[in-house]
């Protein structure tokens, strides 16, 4: 009895606030997806699927392949980038190979609106890029690279990358090089070793990674509102748009539901993968 | 092989770092063109420290970010406690929901809460409404960091303290929180640095006139961007540089040297 009031009283804050301030206002937006709109910002309390509907318009549906297969690409280029790495920091152990950790991780200590904004000084027409290029290739035409579906890529890329180093990293230090050696030993070429072993035992690390990327930036508003210039539609911005500007709250709550359930299938499936693998190991 | 991997670890960071190395050259910059040199002047930080939005911006931030940080390090420190010391029914259960937080979407999160705030409870938004949002995010890390610092520590001083005479509250006080305060304030930080840093969430959730620093720069970039911006930016790299110093210097406190 003692012991169970003890961890009442160490649980009940936690608990009570995430019911109250993380599940109640989830679970409104829940209901209010299915009621209709009313005039001037307000809410009819009437049942309706209209609002799941609506999200099969051309340009809704459009806006959700973009931020997913924006996603997919994203970390598909973190891990290409990644990968080779995360490798050498732990195959070949160089001597600073603790601060050449440290110097992944600070950027994603300093804020992530100027890590973005810092791309606009480099993209823009009169910026560092083009008057780089300008200065080597003579008569070159200066690009417009931002408010293009690149600038947002190359954002994502640049804000989601250390997620995927670290994870891989952890993964490949782990690993037990004496395996490598072995197979090297009885006659595997350095491509076999690796195709057979290095990469089935990192999976673990290439799941994490791969989910700690995707999910970010399934969801982004940020990157796509500083460098897409509002010009190419993402589903945080369509989201955002109903609240802030078309004052369509049932409908932005739809968006918003459908999000979350991208978001959560992508964290089971990673679940599910990661036990897989992990079973594989063993 | 081994050339084309270290070639690529120099252009990966070359690639993280040449972006923030433009944002503190072009701080100096002597005109008001952003990304064209013009001479080197601290003319800019006179500006922006002569700007009073930014520093009503920069109060507000510290406010938010002071309050929720030490709300959301109470709260999440009792639950790693809980967590790491007993075996309860529904304990894998909870450890998975408090990951919820940091897995859903910024933007849904913050939608959900001003839509709770306008519609369902009619709570007027400002600074309060800012604060109880971001103590939802930060209760995550600060759990995660703290049990991080419960794993890796020896339950039996406890037990002798117990065994000695010492009642269960001075124990608390004597023995454990010295044991596990470097874990504390290293997820004190981390909840101070992802409270100062966030935007998304507190442009849903703050009302009109409670502008903070993330809000104030978000707004230049949008409508006017000036080199002002290179120096706030400037000066808040270098706010997050002392804080991963000092994360890292707690996290690293070895249990002896307390």
């Amino acid at each position: 009895m003692h012991r169970n009031y003890r961890i009442l009283i160490l649980l009940s804050p936690v608990v009570l606030w995430l019911i109250i301030f993380f599940f109640l206002p989830l679970i409104s937006v829940f209901i209010y997806s299915f009621l209709k709109r009313g005039t001037y910002g307000g809410i009819e309390t009437q049942f309706t699927l209209e609002n799941y509907q609506r999200l099969f318009d051309g340009i809704y549906l459009g806006s959700l392949w973009r931020s997913v297969s924006t996603a997919f690409v994203c970390t598909a280029i973190c891990l290409l980038v990644g990968y080779p790495f995360a490798y050498y920091l732990a195959y070949y152990r160089p001597k600073f190979r603790n601060v050449l950790l440290m110097l992944v991780v600070v950027p994603f200590w300093i804020n992530f609106l100027i890590r973005t904004y810092a791309w606009i000084l480099i993209l823009r027409t009169e910026g560092l890029l083009n008057s780089s290029l300008s200065l080597l290739i003579p008569g070159f035409q200066p690009l417009e690279l931002l408010n293009t579906p690149f600038a947002v890529q190359i954002g994502l890329v640049y804000g989601y990358l250390p997620f995927m180093i670290l994870p891989l990293y952890v993964a490949l230090e782990q690993m037990d090089l004496s395996l490598i050696d072995a197979a090297k030993d009885l006659g595997a070429s350095p491509q076999h070793a690796f195709w057979h072993i290095t990469l089935p035992l990192s999976l673990p690390g290439i799941l994490a990674g791969s989910m700690l990327v995707f999910i970010p930036t399934v969801g982004a508003f940020l990157t796509p509102d500083i460098l897409g210039g509002g010009k190419v539609s993402y589903i945080g911005n369509v989201i955002e748009r109903q609240f802030k500007t078309a004052r369509d709250f049932p409908f932005g709550s739809a968006l918003s539901f459908v999000l979350m359930l991208i978001v959560l299938a992508g964290t089971v499936l990673y679940f599910r993968a990661l036990r897989g693998s992990e079973s594989v190991e063993t | 092989m081994k050339r084309i991997l270290e070639a690529n670890i120099i252009i990966v960071f070359l690639f993280l770092y040449i972006p923030i190395f433009v944002v503190i050259v072009f701080s100096f910059n002597r005109g008001d063109q952003i990304s064209v040199w013009e001479g080197f002047s601290f003319a800019w930080y006179g500006k922006l420290f002569k700007n009073p939005n930014a520093w009503r911006a920069c109060k507000n931030s510290l406010i938010i970010a002071g309050v929720a940080t030490f709300i959301s390090t109470v709260i999440g420190t009792a639950a790693a406690l809980a967590i790491e010391k007993y075996r309860f029914r529904l304990r894998v259960g909870l450890i998975r929901v408090l990951f919820l937080p940091m897995i859903i979407p910024d933007i849904v999160l913050a939608i959900a809460l001003l839509t709770f705030y306008r519609k369902v409870i009619g709570y007027p938004l400002g600074l309060t409404s800012v604060i109880i949002a971001h103590v939802v995010f930060n209760i995550a890390y600060v759990t995660l960091v703290v049990r991080a610092r419960l794993q890796g520590y020896d339950a039996s001083v406890e037990e002798a303290a117990l065994d000695l005479g010492a009642n269960e509250w001075q124990t608390f006080w004597r023995i454990t929180f010295p044991l596990i305060a470097p874990g504390i304030i290293g997820g004190a930080l981390l909840a101070f640095t992802l409270s100062i840093d966030d935007f998304v969430i507190t442009f849903f959730t703050a009302g009109v006139g409670y502008t903070t620093l993330s809000v104030h720069i978000h707004s230049s970039i949008k409508f006017g961007i000036t080199p002002e911006l290179n120096a706030i930016s400037t000066m808040l790299l270098v706010n997050s540089i002392v804080l991963i110093l000092l994360f890292l210097w707690f996290r690293g406190q070895k249990t002896e040297t307390i």
